[in-house]
């Protein structure tokens, strides 16, 4: 549980990031969004103490993040950022035992906790633990960036664009992947981005921020049905907004009991394919299968259509 | 099969240890330089002697302008430290271009002659190079990184010994090899204030009027440092690989 209390960061006579409140769920991914220059990324950064609050108040998990030195407290908190900034003159495998370290840990641990890490992203340590940044690529230097940041076992890991750098299709894997990572760990994921589709790709809430202050904080499904300023509404866009609605839904999770005589289509597959499934094939409906190949029910064309209704 | 340039760099090294070793045996070729059957080989002291005692005098002061200017590059690029650049930079720049033997002139009267004034000439003139060269390795360590190593609760102390040092690494080590090399030429002024080296052979050369005094002291003085120069390079190779930073 992040408490974040009027936060306020001044430069001279400019206000950064202006009385923000926002109380962040432990183990939810929450997603800051806004246009460049609207202080989310002096919010993010304040938030460790990489950037000192001129006033207001963190509180993580009880406890108030001015009372320990920044660097200390920065060890507790996971850091990513665009661009990595992994440290050239290290391996892999150093650059993810970097906290643990300055933490203290015993060798053995470092050593098993940086396999175990290199495993999950898909890593094999024995190829990749020695090699140096440079010799990877552009989607494998993002993975060790948040493999090392999540190293000393963070409750919280912030990410300032963290997959600005990536192009689309490693993009779209990385986030899945941090999907994934963020549910297994638990992590309370804090992430800065300026790409709306991200935001609502991952966000299970969303933070709009602009020229320092927090407009709407809410889930994204709220964002677009109940905009809270033209401002968000021109950040989300009005023109798809229906199918941008469709795409928060999961087959899942809009299944009714029932027979259906259209094509088959995967439990986590969002509504907007769904629809893309349904006019592609001319079916009226859809039967969801899933994982583990029993049938969860069936969608229907009415159905996805009273879903991405303004209500 | 070695390359060419080992080659010239293996004989020039050869030659200087010869030339050290057996001065006399390259009697005849000197014997043109001189006039009225004046010796054709340095013989007022030990060559091997002057030229180690030439080298250590420029080794003491590359290692006091190195810890001085390395000190104060990483002061003045600290945020606590940054008012001093301009006034650091006035100072290094100052040490460079007055010239050495002015250095000495104003030094005998204080310290007396000897070694002290040569190494304070040679400790001002050598400090510019590593200066500007720590500087600027520090300055161009990237944004990024230094950010994540902020972000991963590093402290100051260790952002810099492990993160900015390492990697302003290359740079620091260039600019110790220039101050060295140019030291080497340099510290032949300090014969002239009574400080042992190569500079004696010169001034022997140039009081008697014997060409072959002066040809053997500069050469002697040109061949290490042309054998520094590449030695300090194969070294800082070798530092650079083992730190992983080339």
């Amino acid at each position: 549980m992040i408490e974040i209390d009027s936060l306020t960061k001044q430069y001279g006579a400019a206000t950064v990031v202006d009385a923000v409140s926002m109380s962040i769920a432990s183990g939810s991914i929450t997603v800051v969004v806004g246009t460049s220059g609207s202080g989310k990324s002096t919010l993010l950064r304040m938030i460790n103490r990489l950037v000192e609050p001129t006033s207001g108040r963190v509180v993580i998990d009880g406890r108030d993040t001015a009372t320990a030195p920044g660097h200390q407290l920065r060890r507790h908190i996971g850091y990513a950022i665009q661009g990595h900034g992994l440290f050239p003159h290290r391996t892999v495998a150093e650059n993810i035992a970097t906290v643990p370290r300055l933490l203290g840990w015993e060798a053995a641990r470092v050593r098993a906790r940086v396999e175990e890490l290199l495993r999950i992203f898909q890593l094999e340590p024995g190829e990749y633990a020695a090699k140096f940044p440079h010799q990877l690529s552009g989607g494998q230097q993002q993975r060790v960036g948040v493999a090392r940041a999540l190293a000393a076992e963070p409750g919280v890991l912030l990410m300032d664009e963290p997959f600005g750098a990536l192009d689309p299709i490693i993009r779209g894997q990385a986030q899945d992947d941090l999907r994934d990572i963020q549910r297994r760990f638990g992590t309370t994921v804090v992430l800065v981005t300026h790409d709306m589709d991200e935001a609502f790709r991952l966000g299970d809430r969303v933070a709009v921020m602009t020229r320092g202050r927090l407009l709407q904080y809410d889930r994204p499904a709220m964002l677009l049905k109940h905009p809270a300023d033209p401002f968000v509404s021109r950040l989300t866009g009005t023109s798809d907004r229906s199918l941008k609605l469709l795409s928060l839904t999961t087959a899942a999770q809009a299944a009714e009991p029932g027979a259906a005589d259209g094509p088959v289509v995967a439990a986590e597959a969002s509504l907007r394919d769904v629809l893309s499934e349904l006019v592609w094939s001319g079916a009226a409906d859809a039967k969801v299968r899933r994982a583990d190949g029993t049938l969860a029910g069936r969608v229907t064309l009415a159905g996805i259509l009273a879903l991405g209704r303004a209500d | 099969m070695a390359r060419p340039a080992t080659l010239l760099r293996f004989a020039a090294f050869a030659l200087l240890v010869a030339f050290l070793a057996v001065p006399q045996r390259f009697a005849p070729l000197f014997v043109p330089f001189t006039e009225y059957g004046a010796p054709p080989i340095y013989d007022q002291g030990s060559l091997p002697v002057l030229a180690l005692a030439h080298l250590g005098t420029v080794f003491v002061a590359a290692a006091a302008s190195t810890i001085v200017a390395v000190g104060l590059g990483v002061l003045v690029t600290r945020a606590s430290g940054a008012e001093f650049l301009p006034l650091s930079r006035t100072l290094v720049n100052i040490g460079q271009t007055f010239p050495p033997v002015a250095v000495l002139a104003i030094a005998v009267p204080l310290v007396g002659f000897g070694e002290t004034p040569t190494l304070i000439a040679l400790f001002a003139y050598g400090l510019l190079p590593v200066f500007e060269n720590t500087i600027t390795g520090l300055q161009s360590c990237p944004p990024a990184v230094l950010e994540a190593a902020d972000g991963m609760g590093m402290s100051a102390w260790q952002r810099l010994t492990g993160v900015e040092m390492p990697l302003a690494m290359p740079m620091i080590l260039e600019g110790i090899r220039l101050s060295l090399v140019v030291n080497v030429g340099t510290a032949t002024i300090g014969s002239t204030v009574a400080a042992k080296g190569l500079g004696e052979v010169i001034i022997a050369g140039l009081l008697s009027n014997n060409t072959a005094f002066i040809l053997q002291g500069g050469l002697v003085t040109g061949l290490m440092a042309i054998l520094l120069y590449e030695a300090m390079a194969a070294l800082e190779r070798r530092i650079l690989r083992a730190a992983h930073v080339a």
